[in-house]
C-alpha cells in the first residue's frame, strides 16, 4: 500500500501539485485520471522518486520514502517496476537482455536463474518468441508488453504505469490494460496507472483519482464516476461525442423507464 | 558560474553509489571498443595527411641553403609530438566521440531510459557516464600514439615521393635532439583532453530536455564546448608543463 499526504510541487513559480492526498491499495488498479497538464505524471514521478516534492510525505507500506536516507530509498526502489509512456526499453539491448537487465543489476541470481525468469516473464506477456529481437523491430504494443515484463521481472511489489495504452489501437490498448489488471491481481501488486483514457477507467479502475489543475477533485470507484456532480470531471468524461451520445441514450432510456412505471402506477 | 557548479555536482555524482567493479570494468571495455575501433579510421586518415602536409609545407618554406634538409624531419617530429598529434586528434575526437556521447545520452534522456535506470535504483550517472570517461582516458592516449606514428610516416612518404628530401635525410632529422619528455607531455595532454571531452559531452547529453531538436543542439554544444576547453587546456598544459 502506498500513502501520499499533502504533496506540493511547483516548477518555476507555477504550482503543479497542490496538496494531494491519497491511499493506493495493493491488488487494485489505482488510476490517476485527468486532462493533459493537470499534474498526473508529475505526481507519479514524485511517488517513484524521479521528482522531489516541495512538501508532503510518501510512504510505501508504512516506510517513509520521499525524505528518507538514500539506502532505504534504494531498497524501496528495487521493489518498484515502472512502465513508461514510450516503454523506455534500452535500444542497445535485445528484448531478453532488457528483461534480464534489472535481474543482473539488482539481484544475486545465477545466469541460469536469470534466463529462466526472463523466459517466464516473456511467456507471461505473450512474447516468448521475441527474445532475440531488438526494440526497434517491435510494434508499440509489443514494446509495452516487454516494458511490463521488465517491470515484473525482479518480483516487483509496486507497479507504476504512465499512460500504458497511449498511441495504441483500441484492441491492443485493451490487451495491455487486461495484462496489467491480471498481473496486479495475480501478484497482489500495488498498481498506479496514469491515464486519460475513459475506457480504461470504466473497465478496470478500482480506485480512480481525478486531478484538475494540480488538485484532487474526486476519488472513488469507477462504477460511481458517471454519477458525479463535479463539473470539471463531468466536462472531462463527456468531452467526446461518443460519451455524450451514450449519456443521452442513458437519459432517454431512464425517461422511458420512468414513463412506463408511471403508466403502470396509473393503471 | 551556475553551469560550472552544476558540472562539478554532475562530476561528484560519478563517484557516489558506484556500480560493482565487475560491471564498471565490463562497461568500460565496451565503451573503449566503441570509442577506439570507431575512431581509428578517421584518426589514421587525418594524422597521415597532416604529417604529409606539414612535411610539404616546411619543405616549401625552407629555402635557405645553409639549413640541412634533414631539418624538415626534425620539425615534423617536433610539431607532431608536441602539438599536432595530441591536439588535432583530440579536436577530431571531440567531433566524433563528443557528439556520439552527447547524442547517445541525450536520446536516452528524452526516451526516458535514464529515468528507467533511476527508478530501478541504479545511479544512472555512474552507470552511464563513468565508463565513458574511463574508456576515453584509456583510449585517447593510444589513439594519440597511433596518430604520432602515422603522422611521421605520412611526412616520410610525402617527403620521399615529392622529392623534397630523401628518406635517409628525413630519418636523420627524426633522430636529431630527441627529447623523451615530449612524448610524456603529449600523453599527459591527451589524458587531460580525454577527460574534458568525455565529461563535457556527457554533461551536455545527460541534461538534455525536450525532443530530437534538443538532442541535436546538445551534440553541437558538446562539440563546441569541448573544442574550446581543449584549446584552453592546451595553452595551460604548455605553460605549466614545458
Amino acid at each position: 500500500m502506498i500513502e501520499i499526504h499533502n504533496i506540493h510541487k511547483t516548477f518555476n513559480g507555477v504550482k503543479v501539485l497542490d496538496g494531494i492526498d491519497g491511499v493506493f491499495e495493493s491488488g487494485k488498479m489505482n488510476m490517476l485520471l485527468g486532462a493533459s497538464g493537470t499534474g498526473k505524471s508529475v505526481l507519479l514521478k514524485c511517488i517513484v522518486g524521479l521528482v522531489k516534492p516541495d512538501l508532503g510525505s510518501i510512504t510505501y507500506d508504512g516506510r517513509i520514502f520521499a525524505n528518507n536516507k538514500l539506502d532505504i530509498k534504494q531498497e524501496i526502489r528495487r521493489k518498484i517496476g515502472m512502465l513508461f509512456q514510450g516503454s523506455a526499453l534500452f535500444d542497445s539491448m535485445t528484448v531478453s537482455e532488457n528483461v534480464e537487465f534489472p535481474l543482473r543489476m539488482l539481484t544475486d541470481m545465477s545466469r541460469e536463474e536469470r534466463l529462466a525468469r526472463v523466459e517466464f516473464c516473456l511467456q507471461r506477456v505473450g512474447l516468448e518468441k521475441a527474445g532475440n529481437k531488438m526494440p526497434s523491430e517491435l510494434s508499440g504494443g509489443m514494446k509495452k508488453r516487454v516494458g511490463i515484463a521488465r517491470a515484473i521481472a525482479p518480483h516487483c511489489t509496486y507497479l507504476f504505469c504512465d499512460e500504458p495504452n497511449s498511441g495504441l489501437d483500441p484492441l491492443t490498448a485493451i490487451t495491455i490494460d487486461e495484462l496489467i489488471k491480471e498481473i496486479t491481481l495475480e501478484y497482489d501488486i500495488t498498481t498506479i496507472v496514469v491515464t486519460h483514457d475513459m475506457n480504461s477507467v470504466l473497465e478496470y479502475g478500482d480506485n480512480v483519482m481525478f486531478l484538475y489543475k494540480g488538485k484532487k477533485l474526486w476519488e472513488g470507484h469507477s462504477s460511481t464516476i458517471m454519477d458525479t456532480r463535479v463539473k470539471e470531471l463531468n466536462d472531462f468524461i463527456f468531452s467526446n461525442r461518443l460519451m455524450r451520445d451514450a449519456k443521452k441514450v442513458e437519459q432517454i432510456e431512464e425517461e422511458e423507464r420512468q414513463e412506463e412505471e408511471n403508466e403502470k402506477n396509473n393503471l | 558560474m551556475k553551469t560550472f557548479g552544476a558540472f562539478l555536482l554532475f562530476l561528484s555524482n560519478l563517484v557516489k553509489r558506484g556500480e560493482s567493479p565487475r560491471i564498471l570494468f565490463n562497461r568500460t571495455i565496451d565503451e573503449a571498443i566503441i570509442i577506439g575501433i570507431d575512431s581509428i579510421f578517421i584518426v589514421a586518415v587525418v594524422s597521415t595527411f597532416i604529417g604529409a602536409v606539414t612535411c610539404v609545407q616546411i619543405s616549401y618554406n625552407l629555402t635557405n641553403a645553409l639549413i640541412p634538409r634533414s631539418t624538415i624531419g626534425f620539425m615534423v617530429r617536433e610539431m607532431t609530438i608536441l602539438e599536432l598529434a595530441p591536439t588535432i586528434t583530440s579536436i577530431v575526437l571531440a567531433g566524433k566521440v563528443g557528439s556520439s556521447i552527447a547524442g547517445g545520452l541525450g536520446t536516452m534522456r528524452i526516451t526516458e531510459q535514464v529515468d528507467a535506470l533511476e527508478v530501478m535504483g541504479i545511479n544512472s550517472t555512474s552507470y552511464l557516464v563513468t565508463p565513458k570517461i574511463l574508456a576515453a582516458l584509456l583510449v585517447f592516449p593510444m589513439l594519440v600514439i597511433v596518430s604520432m606514428f602515422l603522422s611521421i610516416l605520412g611526412g616520410y612518404l610525402a617527403g620521399s615521393l615529392s622529392g623534397a628530401l630523401s628518406g635517409q635525410e628525413y630519418i636523420t632529422g627524426l633522430r636529431t635532439d630527441f627529447i623523451p619528455y615530449n612524448i610524456t607531455f603529449a600523453l599527459i595532454k591527451s589524458v587531460v583532453f580525454a577527460f574534458l571531452i568525455s565529461s563535457i559531452s556527457s554533461y551536455q547529453g545527460y541534461f538534455t530536455q525536450g525532443g530530437a531538436l534538443e538532442v541535436g543542439r546538445a551534440s553541437t554544444k558538446a562539440v563546441t564546448n569541448s573544442v574550446i576547453a581543449v584549446l584552453i587546456a592546451d595553452f595551460l598544459c604548455a605553460q605549466i608543463l614545458l
